[in-house]
């Protein structure tokens, strides 16, 4: 089964990439996808996302294979940038596609709870000229703990 | 000479996302960080800063400091990561 795992310095389409996913992985009944965004609104001007070569795809990819490996998913698609983006540009998208939709709903989150707490990356945000660097949430932590 | 690199908040506190160390011969991983400046020092014995030497995640940095170091090395210091 096939795993799409990529970091990108530059943006994505995520619409076009839900597409193409879909049309390749026509025997999935159901594909759960999720896309994050940088969130606008709050007065942030900009958002960066640093990250380190020899750790961050890797983990990428080993998370993949995790996943896949706890659900019988047809394919999976993780897509994560790095570099500054601002309000609207988005930075993370999962899609999971199977037989069933249980499985992909389940899968797709799961990819999603260990990005966030778990990858390798660094993020600050820009707001009123300055930035700042954003410390973990514990809430991400608390989403991790769910999975056992 | 080792590299090391600074990720996250840690860069602020060092100046730059890296700088280059000169080292005689080998030495330990506290005599490296012995080094630098005492705030970016104390930074880095922080509990929940982690090392990876040559792209290796060795661990707790703190927990790392017989480490020989020999030169050439790359060193990454990583604070907790807050990402997606």
């Amino acid at each position: 089964m096939a795993a799409d795992v990529r970091l990108l310095d530059s943006p994505f389409d995520p619409a076009a990439e839900l597409t193409a996913f879909s049309s390749a992985h026509e025997s999935a009944g159901g594909i759960a996808s999720f896309l994050g965004q940088v969130r606008g609104g709050e007065g942030v001007e900009a958002l960066e996302l640093r990250h380190f070569g020899p750790l961050t795809l890797p983990g990428m990819k080993q998370l993949a294979e995790s996943v896949q490996s706890r659900w019988p998913v047809i394919a999976l698609l993780i897509i994560h940038r790095t570099g500054v983006m601002h309000p609207g540009d988005p930075i993370v998208m999962v899609s999971a596609a199977a037989r069933h939709r249980r499985d992909a709903f389940a899968a797709a989150e799961f990819a999603m709870d260990h990005l966030k707490s778990e990858s390798w990356f660094w993020k600050r945000e820009k707001s009123g000229g300055e930035w700042r660097w954003i410390e973990p949430r514990e809430q991400d932590f608390a989403d991790l703990s769910r999975w056992g | 000479m080792a590299q090391l690199l600074f990720l996250g908040r840690l860069e602020d506190l060092a100046g730059a996302s890296g700088m280059q160390v000169p080292l005689a011969g080998a030495a330990s991983l506290e005599a490296v960080i012995g080094q630098l400046p005492a705030q970016l020092a104390a930074a880095l014995g922080e509990p929940r800063i982690r090392l990876a030497i040559n792209g290796e995640l060795v661990g707790a940095c703190r927990e790392a400091g017989a480490l020989m170091i020999a030169d050439g090395d790359e060193l990454a210091f990583l604070p907790p990561v807050s990402g997606g």
